[in-house]
């Protein structure tokens, strides 16, 4: 792959609003038994505005940012050879259903290790104020020809 | 959880995931590729056979500690893992995997959790590690 894309930018994606049903379903998906995922009133009575998103939910934002990467016409991933590498969530807080969050990716380092690629990339995630909610990282392997 | 000690069990959990439970995450997440529901595609591209998104398994895996905060998500900080080995997940029947939580540091601030989580006597996630709020 191109390893110009070290460093490179993205633009800021489209504003993502967090839906109460689209946590509830995301919670049912990784199994959680959380009322807080849930139930609007436990999660008031908790302290938070609405229902609380599992820590891995970042990732349904993360398939918007995925999309830009692999999208790029430069970039020469092959998606069918892409194996996610670790991944990593930074909170600053928790997010809420009504939250309207914005994520922009960074290609934060390229390396090449046996004929394969690895690159790292970071979404640093805010919302509609600007404040920080969550950076995730991830890193993807790309396998080469074998 | 003032009383914690370094090394001490809070959590242990067994999962039983089928294809019902991958297809379930495919539409929640927006993750559609056909690795993690269709055996052809999966062979095809040299894997042998269906496997748990890497996704998924990350995202039950930190439920255990979720429960021992008394289901308060919103104190996990920090939450990273290594894909290490893939779940492999039959057609018919469930693959069960095995998520044990354990005290790995303490500091003014919290905890941090680390999670050994294991499929078919090996372990599947590599540096699993969860920070929380105490």
């Amino acid at each position: 792959m191109n390893p110009e894309l070290q460093g490179r930018t993205f633009a800021p994606t489209a504003p993502y609003l967090v839906g109460r049903e689209k946590v509830r379903e995301f919670a049912r998906a990784v199994l959680s038994t959380s009322p807080l995922n849930t139930d609007p009133e436990a999660a008031r009575a908790a302290g938070y505005g609405d229902v609380v998103a599992p820590p891995t939910f970042p990732i349904v934002i993360g398939e918007l940012t995925l999309a830009q990467l692999l999208a790029e016409p430069d970039a020469g991933i092959d998606f069918t050879r892409v194996v996610h590498g670790d991944q990593r969530f930074s909170y600053t807080r928790p997010i809420v259903a009504g939250d309207e969050l914005t994520a922009t990716l960074a290609v934060t380092s390229i390396k090449s290790l046996g004929g394969h690629s690895m690159v790292t990339a970071e979404s640093t995630i805010v919302d509609g104020t600007g404040a920080h909610v969550v950076t995730a990282i991830s890193t993807l392997v790309v396998r080469g020809d074998e | 959880m003032s009383d914690l000690t370094v090394g001490e069990i809070i959590a242990e959990q067994t999962y039983s995931l089928s294809r019902d439970t991958l297809v379930r995450y495919a539409g929640a997440s927006g993750d559609f590729n056909p690795i993690h529901y269709r055996d052809d595609v999966a062979t095809s591209v040299g894997l042998p056979g269906v496997l748990a998104h890497g996704m998924l398994t990350m995202g039950f895996a930190v439920q255990p500690v979720v429960d021992w905060l008394g289901g308060d998500s919103g104190r996990v900080l920090d939450y990273q893992v290594r894909f290490t080995r893939p779940v492999l997940v039959p057609a018919e029947g469930e693959s069960v995997v095995t998520v044990i939580a354990k005290v790995g540091a303490l500091d003014d601030a919290g905890a941090r959790i680390d999670l050994t989580v294991r499929f078919d006597d090996a372990t599947v996630l590599g540096k699993a590690q969860v920070r929380v709020a105490l």
